[in-house]
């Protein structure tokens, strides 16, 4: 019941989605300045509403809540009480926003300029802006937009205020009070700023949630916040963070509220600002720290199209709904609700499902453009050692292919049908003109650079990643509506036999290995296999019936697209696995992991041993890491002089990745786990 | 027994008001039927007395009928306008109840043969006469008058008898045990947990076992304070019994004018008057209860005793699954030498619980009083107050109450959206009681209250009589309703209120329900830990196929909705039929093996075949 709430698996082609609207065509028409000085009077939450950024701090910093952990600190450190109630203060001080309407019409004034100028136009859903006018006035809600760009938080303030909803709280990262007055700035606008950890400060944890429910009790504004923690640098959705979730959940798990309404919003750019930025730092060239100067550079993208931003504002969600039967809420009457408390087991998996199905909902209504897939065949075309490019006409009748595909698979595809299919793709290539090159009727991936100067092998490498990864990223956006069928692909490749036993234990073998790389919801494997086999039958590539699974004649195509688009992502894996195996040394620290991986991954794709340049991805390594810890493959040592030390069990490794490679039954290598 | 007279029909407000005698002596020959055969003179598919109702008159204006409360005779002229804009219950749909028991409706008795023969031999007086069946089916949930006004008749008793003492109440059990009958005692007939319903699956013959003669006052102890009282009497004749020799119990329950003593202890009832001079459980002293493997009962009349786990807690809330209570030793006091009631206005219902929890802090309930209080849209005094007000003939007090309203919500700047009242009731030496009203009306002022005046306090009173009267009146034009209480700790009052509130109004909208539903909340006790929370709940089940169905619906989310926010299963109506699913949540399983094994002991036959509780 509550999974339907959130997404519905079966059939999304029944999704009726909704309309959008543009709303630069209005900022075109008239004046920023009225605009930004129009009478602002949003719509209000029905109970009693605090509106003072001032009595929120004093609501906190009274609370029970803090008082106790305030006395318990007191008590632990030997600290006077007073001290630790102004340590209390200060970090509430350091935390809190400043809501000021001022600074916010600023935004308005500036945000309409510079959109007008990069966007050709931002799209947002109309009916979702209803639906949150509505549910606003009845719970405490709750924002959660996907992060792609810097560009998120302020682009939903901005919209927020265009459509008189009030301004949200924004959880924001502490990394940007370094950006002294746009930092301020952020403040004024709705921004309150967390430490990037604080793992062990009970008191900055009190102060931090205390301040967050009062929010949210207090109906004083939306909260906002990012559910995937951090921008992706992948335009995959990262692994939900359950820490905010955690805490917006607890007054309605206390009873403190009826209900909070938890509204995911997919953003969804044709181009996103940071593309060769977040490339870089993928492949290993550190961010540049955010500093307001390193802002004003960016002066430079003003200059440059971006295509335009769909904003999908979700179907609300309800805690209520979603607790329903999962949370016994009387386990909180118990003990006073003001003493923190660990949640507990079954609150903790509620609270993990409830943010995989959110980020899913992201995933779901997140627009996708054509771009996407063209960047997708590219890719292949490209990972199958073909640099001589694609015919134009080629690549338009494949892009016509694999648009059909996406739409009986339900996607959320913005190809403009009126269009002929040649003009599509010609300006979508145009659009992203950095990342590809249009030559005598061929289109290749941008990745010869201008012979300028002599670049080593190992650079001119790194300098074509920098363009793959940035395709890569295009293409990972419409990875999520292909991955369960691609899973099953690549499980019947893989698998021994046409047994559906035996494809469903290769699948579940995937899926398990992949499930810090994809959005895959813990315990929905037989939910996700069924999916798979519905969608892949429904498009007449497979025949399933009670004991086996069959490939059709006319599903060949299909099949080896969804086995390749999966392949990367194999490959890594194996790699990451080959070089624990081979070349990690005694002293590998989780540090030091990435530089050693990304070294050895350079040595074999020089020597022609690997295909996929994007497999340099730090992501995909850091999250193949992680599999592995989790399966038990690595393990980190604890304590001693070895400390933090990576262990490394070769046999089950060596399963790993004899079976990722098919070598392996999964029957098998599961044993093998055991 | 005949000197009881007609005062004890306006007990509620003989204090308050001297009534003029309405009524002719007459009556009092009316008392044996009474006593006798309380239904001749109580409705049989509905609350209370036949002859007092809430009706619309040929002009369309709502009346109270009948001579028996303050209210009675009189005219209502805001009621109709509020069962219009509350409930969008008009004149025009009316629903109409049949207006008889239809005699051949109710299934034949079943007899167990040996069992009559014998208990004719005894001399116990019995009937197997259909409305006398029909009159102790039920209790007064929901479903239950619902179905009798439609005039459909379940399983009922087979037969009833009526003890008169506490020997014959251990013959009958004899003879049950014996002829392996199924016995379900009787009292009031005012529960409202389905105790009193006939298990379906019952095969044996079910007797009712009618307490209603056992109503005498056993001996009075004026040095221990103590009585001796026979179980089957009714509240309100035992109060006027004992106000004749100068004492009281204090012990109110609203339904006091119906409800019998020996029902209280089977439930572990609460009274309003609570706080000074305790529950039931605070007030008995000894309690005499036949079992099938005999009687139970204390040695002494020690006022308190460690003895290990208190026997009397297996008696009291055994809601009729262990025997039968005959005789119980009560505590008794003194008249109070003098009453004043009062109100309070708060400004929200926050404020409201916030002064009581205040109040109950400081421990100030030495002397009585007594709180209402009633958030938003149903303010029991400012709605139902007004609409329940009777047209007086004074337009100067009128006039002062406009004022009073101007005073509240334009000068004071109350919203009269969110008013809420509390109704006082001091008790106790004149001195002491102006003391203590000064020291509550002292804290009630800090949380933003203001004094409302003795007649609201008292109009408060009245409510609380006729307000289970209104139901009925609803259920003539559409409306079903019913309240239901818990307790819950302090911090959690307001929470539990919103939560429960919303929920009603959240599942009704789910369940189809066409209008909006009423759906409010009052704090009636106050104890050191935390408060008991009534709830009201009421809707227009015009365009519903099966209304009562999802009346049910919305009470059981309603009820888990309590339960998720901390509040207990009840907190006096007991658990009987309806709440039993939640049984072993409340108690855990352990506690649920410790009841089962008690009453495996007590009743292996499973004679008080009742199925409550367990």
């Amino acid at each position: 019941m509550a999974s339907k709430v959130v997404y519905s698996p079966r059939d999304p082609m029944l999704k009726k989605r909704d309309d959008f609207e543009d709303v630069l065509e209005e900022r075109r028409r008239s004046g920023d300045l009225r605009y930004a000085l129009r009478c602002y009077s949003p719509v209000l939450y029905k109970g009693p509403t605090t509106s003072k950024a001032s009595e929120l701090k004093t609501m906190v910093l009274q609370s029970d809540q803090l008082h106790y952990v305030v006395n318990q600190v007191s008590r632990e450190s030997g600290v006077p009480l007073d001290d630790v109630q102004a340590e209390a203060s200060v970090i509430l001080e350091e935390m809190a926003h400043r809501l000021q309407l001022s600074t916010v019409r600023f935004f308005a004034f500036t945000l309409s300029k510079v959109f007008k100028a990069i966007f050709r136009s931002i799209c947002v859903n109309e009916e979702g802006v209803q639906r949150l006018q509505q549910v606003v006035q009845e719970h405490p809600v709750v924002l959660l937009p996907s992060h792609r760009s810097y560009m998120d938080f302020l682009l939903m303030s901005y919209l927020m205020y265009t459509y008189d909803l009030p301004l949200p709280a924004i959880a924001a990262g502490m990394d940007f009070m370094g950006m002294k007055v746009v930092g301020e700035m952020l403040r004024m606008s709705g921004a309150f700023f967390i430490r990037r950890s604080f793992g062990g400060d009970k008191l900055y944890w009190a102060v931090f949630s205390e301040y967050v429910k009062t929010i949210l009790r207090n109906g004083f504004a939306p909260l906002e916040f990012f559910l995937e923690g951090t921008r992706s640098r992948t335009s995959k959705s990262l692994t939900p963070k359950l820490g905010l979730l955690n805490i917006a959940m607890d007054p309605f798990l206390k009873g403190e509220v009826f209900d909070v309404s938890l509204v995911p919003v997919s953003i969804s750019y044709e181009r996103v600002l940071e593309e060769t930025l977040y490339a870089r730092e993928l492949l290993g060239v550190p961010k540049p720290k955010e500093s307001t100067s390193g802002l004003f550079k960016a002066r430079r993208v003003l200059s440059e199209d971006y295509g335009s931003i769909h904003v999908y504002f979700g179907p609300p969600v309800s805690v209520r709904s979603l607790a329903e039967g999962r949370v016994n809420r009387s386990q909180f009457s118990l003990t006073p609700r003001h003493i923190p408390r660990r949640p507990s087991e079954d609150v903790h998996s509620f609270v993990n499902d409830a943010a995989y199905r959110l980020v899913r909902a992201q995933e779901e209504n997140m627009v996708l453009k054509p771009w996407v897939l063209l960047a997708s065949l590219l890719l292949q075309n490209q990972g199958a050692g073909q640099n001589r490019g694609v015919p134009l006409d080629e690549l338009i009748q494949q892009a016509v292919w694999l648009r059909d595909l996406c739409r009986q698979f339900g996607a959320f595809l913005h190809w403009p049908d009126q269009i002929p299919s040649s003009e599509v793709v010609s300006s979508s290539l145009s659009l992203h003109g950095g990342l590809v090159r249009v030559s005598e009727d061929r289109v290749y991936l941008a990745l010869e650079q201008e012979p300028h100067c002599s670049l080593t092998a190992e650079e001119e490498l790194l300098s074509q990643a920098v363009v793959v990864l940035s395709c890569a990223s295009y293409r990972n956006q419409v990875l999520h509506v292909f991955l369960r069928p691609a899973l099953l692909a690549a499980a019947i490749h893989t698998a021994s036999s046409s047994q559906k036993q035996e494809v469903y234990s290769s699948f579940l073998f995937l899926r398990n290995m992949f499930s810090n790389e994809f959005i895959l919801c813990p315990g929905a494997a037989v939910q996700d296999f069924e999916e798979a086999c519905y969608l892949l039958t429904k498009v007449g590539a497979l025949h399933i019936n009670q004991h086996e699974v069959l490939t059709a004649e006319r599903g060949h195509r299909t099949l080896a697209f969804l086995t390749s688009i999966l392949d990367p992502f194999l490959q890594g894996y194996q790699m990451v696995c080959s070089f624990l195996c081979e070349d990690a040394t005694q002293a590998l620290t989780e540090r030091r992991f990435v530089p050693a991986v990304r070294a050895f991954i350079i040595k074999h794709l020089l020597k022609g041993r690997l295909r996929y340049p994007e497999v340099l991805s730090s992501d995909l390594q850091r999250n193949a890491l992680a599999a592995l810890l989790r399966l038990g493959a690595v393990q980190k040592v604890q304590g001693g002089e070895e400390s933090g030390t990576l262990k490394v069990n070769r046999v089950m490794l060596n399963s790993l990745e004899d079976t990722l490679g098919g070598r392996l039954s999964t029957q098998k290598a599961l044993r093998a786990h055991l | 027994m005949i000197s009881l007279t007609f005062t004890s029909v306006f007990v509620p407000f003989s204090s308050i008001v001297l009534l003029q005698p309405k009524i002719t002596n007459s009556f009092s020959n009316l008392l044996h039927y009474f006593f006798f055969c309380r239904q001749e003179i109580m409705k049989w598919n509905g609350w209370g007395y036949s002859d007092s109702k809430f009706v619309y008159n040929k002009k369309g204006q709502a009346e109270f009928t009948g001579k028996r409360y303050k209210l009675s005779g009189m005219i209502i002229p805001g009621l109709k306008d509020w069962m219009e804009n509350t409930f969008g219950a008009t004149l025009q749909h009316k629903a109409a109840a049949t207006p008889a028991l239809n005699s051949s409706a109710v299934p034949p008795p079943t007899l167990n043969e040996a069992f009559v023969e014998e208990l004719k031999s005894t001399g116990v007086p019995f009937s197997a006469d259909a409305e006398d069946r029909v009159f102790r089916a039920h209790g007064h949930c929901l479903h239950e008058i619902f179905a009798l006004r439609e005039g459909k008749i379940g399983r009922v008793p087979d037969m009833v008898v009526w003890p008169n003492c506490h020997s014959d109440v251990v013959k009958i059990v004899e003879l049950a045990c014996k002829h392996n009958v199924c016995l379900i005692p009787y009292g009031g007939g005012t529960s409202v947990s389905s105790a009193l319903e006939c298990p379906p699956e019952e095969t044996r013959s079910i007797i009712s076992l009618d307490t209603s003669q056992m109503n005498r006052i056993l001996w009075i102890d004026e040095k221990n304070l103590t009585a001796h009282i026979e179980a089957g009497i009714i509240g309100q004749d035992l109060e006027n019994l004992l106000n004749e020799s100068g004492y009281c119990t204090g012990h109110e329950p609203d339904s006091m004018e119906f409800s019998s003593l020996g029902g209280w202890v089977a439930t572990r009832a609460s009274g309003m008057k609570k706080n000074i001079y305790g529950n039931i459980e605070d007030l008995v002293i000894r309690i005499k209860m036949v079992t099938p493997q005999g009687v139970i009962e204390k040695s002494c009349q020690g006022p308190r005793m460690s003895t290990g786990p208190d026997i009397h807690h297996f008696i009291m809330g055994s809601e009729g699954t262990l025997g039968v209570i005959t005789e119980v030793t009560m505590k008794i006091r003194p008249v109070p030498e003098y009453q004043k009631y009062g109100s309070v206005v708060f400004p929200n219902f926050e404020q409201g619980v916030a002064c009581l929890r205040e109040v109950a802090r400081q421990h100030l309930r030495c002397h009585y009083h007594h709180f209402f209080l009633s958030p938003d849209n149903f303010n029991l005094m400012f709605s139902t107050g007004h609409a329940l007000k009777p047209q007086v003939s004074s337009i100067f007090t009128s006039f002062l109450d406009g004022l009073k309203k101007f005073y509240i919500t334009k000068f004071k700047g109350f919203d009269p959206n969110r008013l809420c009242v509390a109704t006082l009731l001091f008790e106790g030496n004149r001195e002491k009681v102006l003391q203590h009203e000064k020291q509550v009306y002292d804290i009630a002022a800090k949380f933003g209250g203001l004094a409302a005046g003795e007649d609201n306090g008292q109009r408060g009173y009245m409510l609380t009589f006729v307000i289970a009267y209104l139901r009925d009146l609803g259920m003539d034009y559409f409306v079903i309703g019913e309240s239901f209480e818990t307790s819950v700790p302090w911090d959690r009052v307001l929470d539990i209120c919103r939560n429960v509130k919303a929920r009603i109004i959240h599942e009704c909208k789910d369940k189809g329900v066409q209008f909006p539903p009423l759906s409010t909340c009052r704090v009636t006790q106050t104890y050191d830990a935390g408060a008991c929370v009534y709830f009201y709940f009421a809707f227009n089940y015009r365009g519903l196929s099966d209304p009562v169905h999802v009346y049910e619906q919305v009470e059981h989310a309603a009820r888990e909705e309590i339960l998720a926010n901390g509040g207990s299963l009840s907190h006096h109506h007991g658990v009987g039929k309806l709440r039993k699913e939640w049984m072993r949540e409340a108690v855990s399983s352990v506690g649920m093996g410790m009841l089962q094994s008690v009453k495996d002991y007590v009743d292996p036959n499973n004679i008080f075949g009742s199925r409550n509780l367990l």
